[in-house]
């Protein structure tokens, strides 16, 4: 064959089986029971983004009640309990029961397919982990039948999702629905944990011939630094968990104050975890803007050693923050100084980021796809996210800051206007390789700039009653404040997001059925996954794919200029 | 689709967010605005912030517009198909932002810690009032070790001029849960955390009231847990303090005839002598006079109850700590730490069901009469 005569895409020819896989028709059962007892990483893949955009539903509606409630002062659309419940779950919900199994689905179903490989390193692993975090999700939920909360209200957790000591202790919380809380994340830990060894082990043991480490396209490389970040941070988590129910029911005093446990001790291990795990939420957001960004650029990643850099000191140095969450707590000032150095410098690796995004874009021909809209929002979002970021890490601006409405702009700003962002374009970029149909792009318009819209008219008025001190969690306040117009602003863009994430459920669903065939390469993109066809068959390449360079597709389709040249 | 999609809108959004912060600024009249500072450590962390706002304006109007004039001038044109040049990168350029955010990096720590430190290490001057701020779920205690006296939610702090400076250092501590003490003019926030004693000060410039609350979810009622600050002139100050300290003693004596119980006043009454008989028994034993609603009956239902397991009332058997003492609750603007004004008919509807103020918060309704209630209201509005 021709390829001969192309050494660089000599390898990939052999694995071009662009024949879309038909999975066999059964009876409903058959297919249901194939879903259950799949190890295939592209099914398991899918099943954790299914699981997580039901959860987000759930978490949506969360939401916009606690945006009713708050749309004026004084309101009594839920009791003071409900309310607590409500943003409790929508905290946890949203960071575990999203964020992580969506991130992880994406990892799931395209890192083996980026790096050629047939499936994870450790398939089973990969079901069993699905399941016991699905598992925790639904125990999570269940609390709403079984538990009962603070002052024996009854259902569900009511602490925060950061669950200070000694709220959580059998004192004060004298229900299970902390029991419930406890262990759901517990299991879902242990889900987190599998993956991520299953993701370490299938980056740097799966890889097809040629494909190197610095190779390695930059989605695996981020979901590697991930899932080190969730190795490291997750265990922390897993082990104060085991502490509170060791005080909840056998007599402990970790974190029980009253027998002279320690309620900083709880939030020093709780930010051990929680502050990388906002790295571990954020990283794939720009695994996925590394792959979107240039595509649509029509050029390579401006600096890719550059961005593996940056992306694993990221991961560093963000184990070395977590007391930033704490500056109110009462550390000495020498603690203090230290995170707040140690927080800003996290601006560095992540402004080369920033920067090397822009330069990619420079000297492109952009084309503005709904994956792309979505990015470019992204980029700009992410930079009022780092900004707001850096002001919360001047400790002594921070006293004022702290748990105020000023920082739950702020995360959102990253969670949302980064993380769900990226995660809606990776929707609309790869849906066409996980389902043979193109996403309607009419709808994803629409869905685009309401979204926008929503996202700014609720995450940009958050930030200033927090400036005029409304603190977090509060479920009602004052008229006097100067609040109320604001909050009213914030509730409105609110339902706007509601109602574009509806037109998106009703995209995926429409276009799963009616969509426009999407063939193998849609985007004209460089990466492996694009070389086999939509859906892809079960065991991806029909043979070994070999590359030369980082964007194999890129050699096949230029043999003229092919990449391999260069590096 | 290809026509501008993205091109207006983030200077749209910048002069927005421009606009609205001029807003938020010219209305740092309100109460709670952390750009109206009165006291010198808001004042440095409000100096600090529009120092960090200015660096971070820029920095967002530098990236933001070269992504804009990158999204604009390198948009695809129609029916070109050709790919653009494909540059790898650039060592130079990809050293420069490196380097340029460590210089900025640099200048904003050196400015963060020069605030950080004067504020949390200034040394505590000889003319310094003590006080010890204890959180409760859902309420504010105050002490003053150098007075004696013990207040709840209204906290009142001397003016503290450059003349006659009278800094207040507040030892923070809670009795149950994590709190946060958090009055944005006086300053920025600092936790009470049970086992712990944290510390912070202030020196307000100006009298007046100010307003804050708990800034950490403490439970239900975290909402309403709120917080005045009375700044008085020192004169006004140590009337003040002399009227709950000075009350103290008179009361003890006043009410000493009062007391039904012959053990009133002393320390040690933990369990209310009368605890079962407490519904309409003081009815019982005499006639009318003894029912009506007046102070000394209602004083008689009050010790008859749990009331003094939890309130303390100088001068008399109730001795309770885990509710707010009420010694000199008539010298209070406010009830259940700033959920309702303080009326007689508050007041009365407050003890008769503290839940309907504050559904979730610990005192319980005692399902006394209307007219036991009424009682206890007259006693409690004695408490001057």
């Amino acid at each position: 064959m021709d390829g001969q005569s192309m050494p660089a895409a000599q390898g990939i020819e052999g694995a071009l089986d662009r024949t879309p896989a038909h999975s066999a028709r059964g009876t409903y059962l058959e297919v249901v029971h194939s879903w259950i007892v799949t190890v295939d990483h592209k099914k398991l893949g899918i099943l954790y983004i299914a699981y997580a955009l039901v959860f987000l539903l759930v978490a949506g509606v969360e939401a916009m009640l606690i945006r009713i409630q708050l749309i004026r002062p004084h309101n009594d659309f839920v009791s003071p309990f409900t309310f607590n419940r409500l943003f409790t779950m929508h905290g946890t919900t949203m960071v575990f029961l999203v964020g992580m199994p969506i991130l992880f689905g994406f990892g799931n179903y395209l890192v083996p397919l980026m790096i050629g490989a047939r499936d994870m390193a450790f398939p089973r692993l990969n079901a069993f982990s699905f399941w016991i975090a699905a598992f925790g999700g639904l125990l999570l939920y269940y609390s709403f039948i079984g538990g009962v909360g603070l002052a024996g209200t009854g259902s569900a957790p009511d602490v925060a999702w950061f669950a200070y000591a000694p709220l959580t202790e059998k004192a004060f919380s004298p229900g299970h629905t902390v029991d419930y809380w406890a262990v759901a994340l517990l299991a879902s830990g242990i889900g987190s944990i599998g993956t991520a060894i299953n993701i370490l082990a299938t980056v740097f043991c799966m890889r097809c011939k040629g494909m190197t480490l610095l190779r390695i396209p930059l989605l695996p490389w981020l979901y590697a630094t991930t899932s080190f970040l969730v190795l490291v941070a997750v265990s922390p988590l897993t082990a104060c968990q085991a502490m509170l129910l060791i005080d909840r029911y056998l007599g402990g005093h970790f974190f029980d104050t009253q027998a002279g446990g320690s309620a900083i001790l709880w939030a020093h291990f709780f930010w051990i975890f929680g502050h990388p795990e906002v790295y571990v939420l954020v990283l794939p957001a720009f695994a996925f803007a590394n792959e979107i960004i240039p595509v649509f650029s029509r050029k390579a990643i401006f600096g890719y050693p550059a961005m593996v850099a940056a992306s694993v000191g990221i991961g560093f140095i963000s184990l070395g923050v977590w007391a930033h969450h704490m500056f109110t707590i009462g550390l000495t000032s020498f603690g203090n100084a230290f995170f707040t150095l140690s927080t800003m410098l996290v601006s560095i690796p992540t402004g080369i980021k920033t920067f090397n995004w822009l330069a990619t874009l420079w000297g492109g021909k952009i084309r503005f796809e709904t994956p792309m809209l979505f990015s470019v929002a992204f980029l700009f979002q992410w930079v009022i996210a780092g900004l707001t970021g850096i002001m919360l890490s001047v400790s002594a601006w921070n006293w004022q800051l702290h748990n105020s409405y000023f920082v739950v702009a702020h995360f959102h700003y990253v969670l949302v206007g980064a993380i769900v962002f990226m995660i809606f374009a990776a929707l609309y970029y790869w849906y066409p390789k996980m389902t043979g149909r193109m996403l309607d792009e009419r709808l994803g318009k629409w869905h685009f700039w309401l979204m926008v819209i929503g996202f700014h008219m609720t995450f940009d008025f958050m930030h200033f009653p927090g400036l005029l001190g409304m603190p977090r969690q509060i479920y009602t306040y004052e008229p006097d404040r100067g609040w109320n117009t604001l909050n009213f602003i914030v509730s409105i863009g609110g339902f706007i997001q509601a109602i574009a994430i509806l037109i998106f459920v009703y995209n995926l669903v429409h276009s799963y059925f009616r969509g426009e065939e999407a063939g193998p390469d849609p985007w004209d993109a460089w990466t492996l996954e694009w070389a086999t066809s939509s859906p892809p068959p079960s065991y991806n390449f029909a043979t070994d794919p070999q590359v030369a360079s980082r964007r194999p597709l890129w050699d096949l389709k230029h043999p003229e200029d092919p990449d391999s040249a260069f590096e | 689709m290809r026509s501008r999609p993205k091109s207006s809108s983030p200077l749209c959004r910048f002069s927005a967010a421009v606009f609205a912060f001029c807003a938020t600024c010219a209305h740092a009249s309100l109460p709670t605005s952390i750009f109206a500072p009165h006291s010198t450590p808001a004042s440095e962390e409000n100096k600090l912030s529009y120092f960090v706002l200015a660096i971070s304006a820029l920095i967002f109007l530098g990236v933001s517009s070269l992504l804009v004039y990158a999204l604009l001038r390198y948009r695809a044109r129609p029916n070109d198909d050709t790919e653009p040049p494909q540059v790898f990168g650039s060592l130079q350029i990809e050293l420069s932002w490196t380097i340029i955010p460590i210089l900025i990096i640099v200048v904003l720590f050196l400015g963060t810690a020069r605030v950080l430190f004067s504020v949390q290490d200034a040394p505590k001057p000889p003319s310094a009032l003590d006080v010890v701020v204890i959180g409760h779920q859902f309420w504010w205690e105050f002490r003053y070790p150098q007075y004696n006296v013990v207040a709840a939610n209204e906290l009142h702090l001397p003016v503290s001029t450059r003349s006659a400076p009278r800094p207040a250092y507040m030892k923070l501590t809670s009795a149950d849960v994590v709190h946060s003490f958090w009055v944005p003019q006086l300053g920025g926030k600092t936790d009470l955390l049970p086992n712990r004693v944290n510390e912070m000060w202030t020196d307000p410039q100006q009298t007046g009231m100010y307003v804050g609350q708990c800034a950490q979810f403490c439970g239900p009622q975290h909402a309403k847990m709120l917080l005045r600050v009375y700044v008085d002139t020192p004169e006004d100050f140590q009337k003040w303090i002399s009227g709950q300290q000075r009350m103290q003693a008179e009361l003890g004596q006043a009410r000493a005839s009062l007391v039904s119980q012959p053990d009133a006043g002393s320390s040690n009454p933990a369990v209310p002598p009368h605890a079962p008989a407490t519904h309409a028994a003081p009815a019982a034993q005499s006639g009318d006079a003894s029912d009506a609603i007046d102070a000394r009956n209602g004083q008689l239902v009050f010790e008859q109850q749990a009331c003094i397991n939890c309130h303390t009332i100088n001068g008399t058997i109730a001795n309770g700590r885990y509710g707010p003492d009420l010694t000199h609750l008539m010298s209070r603007a406010t009830l259940a730490a700033g959920a309702a004004e303080n009326t007689p008919g508050n007041l009365q509807a407050w003890i008769a069901d503290p839940s309907a103020f504050k559904p979730g918060c610990l005192m319980p309704a005692m399902h006394l009469s209307d007219r036991q209630n009424a009682q206890i209201t007259a006693y409690l509005l004695t408490l001057k």
